[in-house]
């Protein structure tokens, strides 16, 4: 009993030991979950960036990208965040229409298969969506193909997952006029959706399905990390849709230089060597000592799809009522 | 509602209570809807999701409550050795997290599970987990040893000295007896297990199958995550509410007042067991049924424990912290509300099911926001909030027991002149140990599992376990995961097992 007493105690001491704060100038980055897990960037680029800022960088983790513009929109202009890292371009309309972003004034000279000239978004890392399957299976090479097969995939809800939300984007710029009935061919070959892409994987290495979507760099992941080479993503004829992870200043910032810094160093060769084994996405600008060994095992898409953030925007209640009504059949 | 004759215990701390379940459930709608640009109604989608949400708790909820009925009865009047140990067992699946739960159901009924393994040999067709009955099999999974354990202290409830006058009369102890008990008894675990499946989320989407499968909650996730339509997620958060209170409206009416009277608490002798067989059969299908994904999931997650990385054990002693506290707050305030009694009690007890874990969150957070970094508060809102959640299945278990020492005993403590805390040290306390225990270990085993308030606080320093699971996951360390999984699933048994082993100390159940 007396020690139930004191446990609120030792968790208020040890709340405020974590909320001390040095004199040193603190940076703060709000950022997703998986950033600033001890297998995600984070530890490494917070190490790498207080060598030289003369700074403490501090992440705030929540949820996924969607739920940090959540989070944005909750705080509003009185948010303490200085640097907001982990949106991609389907959700930079919403963030920008909140007026809470400065310019990054960032030139640099960056590697997307596509040209970027946001003034206030800047792209940290970018990837290819993918489904991934196992090697020596049946391998579509094309969505139709996929849809009139018996192939069994996993794919995540476009109403709480960013990947989810990113394969309407896909269908939709590969079939723009025929992108229900792509979903209607599509409908048989799901075995299931996901609230988020953890769910998803975790059902497609269980064996569940045949393929999940996920990203073209997955493979590399069980390469590297696991020395597994069992797993293929699968290139398609349509092209692949892109997801563009982009950071950018909050204007109220009350550290504005070292915000300044930190969007400079984001594309140095620091960062950007950090992001393909821990984040499992291509970086933004290929570092000096090139790709991770591995990485030149990926299938490399032809065609790379992205629509503006504002095309986007503008079409995904569509998008959305067309997948919601195909597979409700 | 018993009415007290006179005044017994102190009334402020059942009014505190009460007033902090209030701004947690309505008060943090409230904070939503006021910051909400409101916009337009529901849509057909909306009403589409209402008919499934209702349609499958139902199901689940009736299938649940029937399963457990025969179960309870059968571990009620059945003396067998591990049956003390199976009942605590019993309480596990419920306290999974949902995702653990799901690991676990899958490598059973899954495409490369047991089950179809089995069919495969036998050269019949495989079945698939996806669907409408996947749903409605998850649910039952979790529920049905909530609803053996509830209904099995409404057995237990009845006092020895009754079945010993049944005996001697001769009479059918199964219209005096039990079916009085059930009538009571019944109506309020079904709504308990009703509103547990109305606000369901990560089952339904995964089990699902589709958008079919969409829940009013994942309704409220998608306002708020990615449309950011307070408005909405604030009206759907209405509509729960609504939907919940219908439901108790229809379970009070057909509840009854206890007319059972008092006994020594004596073990139940009964006399009239035939067919040992039938009941001996009921428990070893339950057993199996809710055993066998548990197993799965410590299979599973064995290689991985010696894959967890360090910071691993400080996220679990975080954990542990936030579910002592929890506990120890949801009992307190199950007590004072309990000791309050009445219709506020059945009221509060009942709201914080009803209410949408992410508009509560979000609430709390724009209550918060004003005055302090929310960050720095993600545990002790955490607690706050795991209490409140977990108030109900306490109340549950504690207030009945409450009012019966109330109605039983008030008079003798009357006459004594015993104080107001006197009342509740001396005679209350030692009389409901054993609900008392249940309920601490079910609010300090749910908020280990819970995924739900910390998202939307925390910061880098203040990981819980099932938050560490799911960053495990995010970075493809699914083996890690599964590792976690059985840590989060050993400890919230271990906290469960020592409040509910406290609590029934010598007492025979």
């Amino acid at each position: 009993m007396q020690k139930s007493i004191y446990l609120p105690l030792v968790a208020g001491f040890a709340l405020c030991a974590s909320g001390t704060v040095a004199q040193t100038p603190v940076l703060q980055v709000m950022t997703y979950d998986s950033f600033v897990s001890d297998w995600g960037p984070g530890p490494a680029i917070e190490a790498a960036f207080e060598e030289t800022c003369g700074c403490d960088l501090q992440f705030i983790g929540t949820g996924d990208g969607a739920a940090l513009l959540a989070r944005l929109q909750l705080e509003g202009p009185r948010t303490e965040a200085d640097i907001v890292l982990g949106l991609d371009t389907n959700l930079i309309a919403a963030a920008r229409a909140t007026g809470l972003f400065a310019p990054h004034g960032v030139t640099a000279d960056l590697d997307l298969p596509i040209t970027w000239d946001d003034p206030e978004f800047l792209p940290f890392d970018w990837g290819y969506f993918a489904f991934v399957g196992n090697a020596g299976a049946e391998a579509p090479t094309s969505l139709r193909a996929l849809a009139d097969s018996d192939i069994r995939i996993v794919i995540q809800d476009p109403r709480s997952s960013t990947p989810g939300l990113g394969l309407l984007m896909w269908v939709k710029t590969a079939y723009p006029d025929s992108a229900a009935d792509l979903w209607a061919d599509l409908a048989d070959n799901i075995v299931t959706v996901t609230p988020g892409w953890s769910e998803a994987y975790g059902l497609f290495l269980e064996g569940e399905a045949d393929a999940v979507l996920s990203y073209t760099t997955s493979p590399a992941y069980h390469l590297i990390a696991e020395e597994d080479d069992s797993k293929r993503a699968w290139a398609f004829d349509e092209g692949h849709y892109m997801q563009v992870e982009v950071a950018a200043k909050v204007a109220g910032t009350d550290q504005p230089e070292l915000a300044d810094q930190f969007l400079a160093f984001m594309v140095s060769d620091a960062f950007q060597s950090i992001i393909p084994t821990t984040n499992w996405m291509y970086p933004a600008v290929i570092p000096e000592a090139g790709l991770p060994a591995g990485f030149e095992t990926l299938i490399t898409p032809d065609l790379a799809l992205l629509l503006s953030p504002e095309d986007a925007a503008a079409i995904r209640d569509t998008a959305l009522d067309e997948w919601r009504n195909a597979l409700s059949q | 509602m018993a009415q007290r004759a006179v005044a017994i215990a102190p009334r402020w701390p059942g009014a505190a209570a009460a007033a902090l379940v209030l701004v947690l459930t309505i008060g943090t709608l409230a904070a939503v809807g006021w910051r909400a640009e409101w916009q337009r109604g529901l849509s057909p989608a909306d009403w589409a999701a209402i008919r499934f949400t209702v349609t499958q708790a139902l199901v689940s909820a009736g299938l649940s409550v029937l399963l457990a009925i025969p179960v309870a009865r059968a571990l009620a009047r059945r003396r067998f050795r591990g049956r003390s140990l199976l009942i605590t067992l019993m309480g596990a699946p419920f306290l999974l997290p949902v995702v653990v739960a799901v690991i676990g159901l899958l490598a059973v009924f899954g495409r490369a599970g047991v089950v179809n393994s089995a069919l495969a040999w036998l050269g019949l067709p495989a079945i698939s987990i996806f669907g409408f009955h996947g749903v409605v099999l998850a649910h039952v999974f979790f529920n049905l040893p909530l609803a053996i354990r509830l209904i099995l202290q409404g057995w237990l409830a009845i006092p020895a000295e009754k079945f010993r006058l049944a005996a001697s009369l001769n009479a059918p102890v199964g219209r005096l007896l039990e079916w009085p008990m059930l009538r009571r008894v019944v109506p309020g675990v079904f709504l308990v297990i009703f509103l547990i499946c109305l606000t369901s989320f990560a089952v339904a989407l995964t089990l699902g199958g589709g958008p079919r499968a969409t829940t009013v909650e994942l309704a409220i996730y998608q306002a708020l995550r990615f449309d950011f339509d307070l408005g909405r997620a604030a009206l759907l958060a209405c509509v729960q509410f609504g939907l919940c209170v219908v439901a108790a409206a229809i379970v009070w009416r057909l509840s009854l007042v206890d007319t059972m009277g008092t006994g020594l608490d004596r073990v139940v002798q009964r006399w009239d067991l035939r067919w040992p067989v039938l009941d001996y059969l009921m428990i070893g299908l339950v057993a199996l049924f809710l055993f066998t994904p548990l197993c799965m999931v410590v299979w599973r997650g064995l290689p991985g424990l010696a894959l967890l990385p360090a910071d691993i054990w400080a996220a679990a002693g975080r954990s542990v912290i936030v579910a002592a506290c929890s506990a120890l707050l949801c009992l307190c305030m199950a007590l004072a509300l309990a000791l309050r009694g009445g219709r506020v009690m059945e009221v509060v007890g009942v709201l914080p099911l009803a209410a949408s874990g992410l508009v509560v969150g979000t609430g709390a957070f724009l209550l918060v926001y004003p005055f302090i970094n929310p960050a720095r508060l993600a545990l002790p809102i955490t607690v706050l909030v795991n209490a409140t959640l977990a108030l109900p299945f306490a109340l549950r278990a504690i207030g009945q027991a409450v009012d019966e020492v109330a109605r039983d005993y008030s008079r003798l403590g009357a006459s004594l002149g015993l104080s107001r805390w006197g009342w509740v040290r001396i005679v209350v306390l030692p009389r409901i140990r054993r609900p008392l225990g249940f309920g601490a270990g079910l609010a300090a085993a749910l908020s280990m599992g819970d995924l739900g308030v910390i998202t939307l606080f925390a910061g880098e320093a203040q990981q819980t376990l099932p938050l560490a699971m799911y960053r495990l996951m995010g970075a493809y360390r699914m083996e890690a995961a599964a590792g976690a999984a059985l840590l989060l699933l050993a400890l919230s048994f271990v906290a469960f097992w020592i409040c509910d082993r406290g609590g029934r100390g010598n007492a025979d159940l």
